[in-house]
């Protein structure tokens, strides 16, 4: 039996977990269990008398599956990515596999010690050192205190903050906060490493670094887990990668073939449930790429509403929107700015839409906000909620990754220098397009 | 780059010998059903996370105190002195033949570890709350940790008993031997209700608030500010049911050596206490495995 499982480092077998709803957020006052062991054997009697049934003890509790018949292997070695939206419990399934709270259902098998980064900085405190932070969070993450004091000037040159390690860290920029942090966990020798979304901290380049050291350790024969919303980031960590969806694995293999099917599939999705304006049904709506099952930057992009209209519209036609998740607003088209169609006779339908060559924004989320208009009769009809959407990668900037530094849109450009004075300097002596290069 | 990242490995993989891989640690991740052990195994290997828990609520306590270590004698002192006002010079509460007042710091050391020890331990899953949530230790630690916290107080405060019984020339008598087992005796006796009340505050969050009207109405059963041996000598042992008076009879006897040896009283205590921790024990057990979801 071993032989055959030498390589793997984590293996799930049928793994579910159950939640109350709202059990996180409300724990009960004595109160309540004292009220309910009063009352319990009334309605236990109540009941009994109609259905002549018991009903099972605390009555019906709404419960939700967070995980649901989970199973997957992964091999030492590998750095293997979670994918997936809000809700489809990838951190429900990395604190299971971080032991953190037990599954309901199924089992999982480990081979070799794991340390789990769920947190940068778990258990720092303000008021200590530095230094004294290291020992605490080394010790919370299951390091040997030896193990610590043997790696102690690795760590804190590797955070950058050599000056001020007997400084307590209430007073660290959140900067050298964060780096001391993450040096602390980067420097676990665990043979299982989980991480969820913490490279979304810290400057580029620490971000950058960390990277580094991450595939350090997976060359080592270590296997690491990492979650993140960070499409572009997990195709560069990640060899495999594993979709969940509403408690499922929907999908796992090479990182890129599953990224692109997850991206694919959340955009055919995206839209799909009918919403009801004062004049309109939404039926569909979409936005896509014409150069693949994902968007990118400059590629061209499609935008196609599908309304049915339930009484007469003379001038049908729409407002869309492109806002940020922060509701912050970037672009907005109109269609009668550019074309009228003819009009539509109660319960027929139509498709509206925009195509839009070069598309600017940078990888990220974004969301589309819809009114339907139909301006012969005033009406601009706001429909009740926003499609989101995401642009999977954008050109690489060299060799630099693409955060929200750079803002969120892409401008073509070219780059022309050369010495003052030699009347060199506004002539293109070294002409450069933007550079438009896609990771393979 | 993925690319070279796998050949790499694999290269390594290649090269590792059979037997590191049958090394690592298995460990199988499953709910588990109905009771569950106490895991000494786990809570071993974790031995210096209990040390540095413990070191951490210490040193964050007197760095952010003016006066520091002082409150460690501060509080008993004090409590001392009005006890000796009132108990007894006002209302001269016999004192088994000993001064007042080493009479009753003999009783308030104990008392204020076990009180100390009690709410802290009782506070610490929701005040780590955070640790819980965010990664896995053997959950014991966080009470284990927090009632080690208040040895260091308790050593300090020792120290003015000393003061106090070369004050009053006591000299303490081979008795004395046996104080170990009656500082251990008070940190397992709030150890054994730390657990219950530390696990029911997960759930419940009365315990917070019930918890100072405990340490009150607890210190009252105590005898603190009178002695044991004003319950008349065949109810005696039935006094021994508040583990406390088992435990401040015991001190006193240890260290001053004057007052009887702690008998039936005693007995009855360590058994009560030995209920209470391993039900605590289990308790606490049972329910740690909800505390990620609930706290």
């Amino acid at each position: 039996m071993t032989a055959l499982m030498t390589d793997v480092a984590i293996r799930c077998e049928a793994l579910a977990k159950q939640y109350e709803i709202g059990e996180r957020e409300s724990y009960r006052a004595l109160r309540d269990v004292i009220t309910d062991a009063v009352s319990a054997p009334f309605r236990r009697l109540r009941a009994a008398a109609r259905h002549s049934s018991v009903p099972n003890g605390s009555g019906e509790k709404p419960t939700i599956w967070a995980l649901k018949d989970v199973s997957f292997e992964i091999k030492r070695g590998e750095v293997v990515g979670i994918i997936g939206r809000n809700g489809a419990g990838k951190s429900t399934l990395l604190k299971i596999l971080s032991r953190i709270t037990e599954p309901t259902l199924g089992s999982v098998d480990i081979w070799g010690r794991v340390g789990s980064l769920l947190e940068v900085g778990t258990g720092f405190h303000p008021e200590l050192t530095g230094r004294d932070n290291i020992f605490l969070n080394g010790a919370i993450l299951g390091m040997k205190k030896a193990e610590i004091a043997r790696k102690l000037d690795e760590i804190i040159a590797f955070a950058e903050v050599e000056k001020f390690i007997d400084t307590p860290v209430k007073r660290y920029s959140s900067g050298m906060y964060v780096r001391l942090a993450f040096a602390v966990a980067a420097h676990m020798e665990t043979e299982i490493l989980l991480v969820d979304e913490v490279l979304a901290v810290g400057d580029a380049q620490f971000q950058k670094k960390c990277f580094d050291k991450f595939r350090q350790i997976s060359s080592g024969g270590r296997a690491i887990v990492f979650v993140s919303h960070n499409m572009a980031a997990l195709r560069t960590a990640c060899q495999s990668g594993i979709v969940l969806d509403r408690g499922g694995v929907v999908a796992t293999g090479e990182i890129n073939a599953v990224a692109d099917q997850y991206l694919a599939a959340v955009s055919n999705n995206r839209g799909t449930e009918s919403i009801e304006t004062e004049t309109f049904i939404v039926e569909d709506v979409s936005i896509s790429s014409r150069e693949g099952p994902v968007i990118k930057t400059f590629d061209s992009v499609e935008i196609r509403v599908r309304v049915f209209a339930k009484t007469e519209v003379q001038n049908p036609g729409m407002f869309v929107s492109i806002l940020t998740l922060d509701n912050e607003r970037i672009a907005a088209l109109a269609f009668n700015d550019f074309s009228n169609i003819k009009g539509l006779q109660a319960g027929e339908s139509c498709e509206l839409g925009f195509r839009i060559e070069r598309f600017p924004l940078l990888a990220g989320e974004y969301q589309m906000e819809i009114d339907l208009t139909d301006l012969d009769h005033y009406k601009v009809e706001l429909v009740n909620k926003n499609y989101a959407f995401e642009v999977v990668e954008s050109p690489v900037y060299r060799s630099r990754k693409i955060n929200r530094w750079f803002g969120v849109i892409g401008l073509q450009a070219q780059a022309f220098g050369g010495p003052v004075g030699t009347n060199s300097s506004l002539e293109t002596s070294f002409p450069g397009e933007f550079p438009v290069i896609t990771e393979s | 780059m993925p690319e070279i990242a796998t050949t790499a490995s694999q290269a390594h993989a290649a090269l590792v010998p059979q037997e590191e891989h049958l090394e690592l640690p298995h460990f199988r991740i499953e709910p588990k059903r109905g009771w569950v052990s106490v895991n000494l195994k786990d809570l071993w290997q974790y031995r210096e996370l209990l040390f540095f828990l413990a070191w951490r609520d210490v040193k964050v306590r007197y760095k952010q105190t003016a006066l520091g270590a002082a409150w460690a004698v501060i509080q008993p002192l004090f409590t001392m002195l009005l006890f000796t006002l009132f108990f007894g010079r006002l209302a001269k509460v016999p004192s088994d033949g000993i001064p007042y007042p080493l009479f009753s710091y003999t009783a308030l050391l104990p008392w204020q570890l076990f009180a100390y020890a009690l709410t802290e331990s009782s506070n610490s899953v929701v005040a780590n709350e955070r640790l819980i949530t965010k990664v896995y230790f053997p959950r014991l630690i966080v009470p284990l940790a927090s009632i080690l916290a208040g040895l260091v107080d308790f050593a300090i405060a020792f120290v003015l008993v000393l003061g106090m019984m070369a004050w009053y020339h006591t000299v303490p008598t081979w008795a004395i031997l046996t104080l170990p087992f009656f500082i251990l005796f008070t940190i397992i006796t709030a150890l054994a209700v730390g657990l219950w009340l530390s696990a029911l505050n997960v759930q419940y969050r009365d315990v917070r608030y019930t918890l100072t009207f405990i340490v009150q109405f607890w210190l009252i059963a105590s005898p603190v500010a009178y002695s044991a041996t004003l319950v008349p000598a065949k109810w005696r042992p039935f006094y021994g049911l508040n583990p406390m008076a088992g435990v401040i009879e015991g001190f006193r006897w240890a260290l001053l050596g004057k007052t009887p040896a702690p008998g039936a009283l005693l007995w009855v205590s360590v058994a009560v206490v030995a209920l209470v921790l391993v039900g605590g024990f289990y308790y606490y057990r049972r329910m740690e495995k909800t505390f990620a979801d609930l706290v």
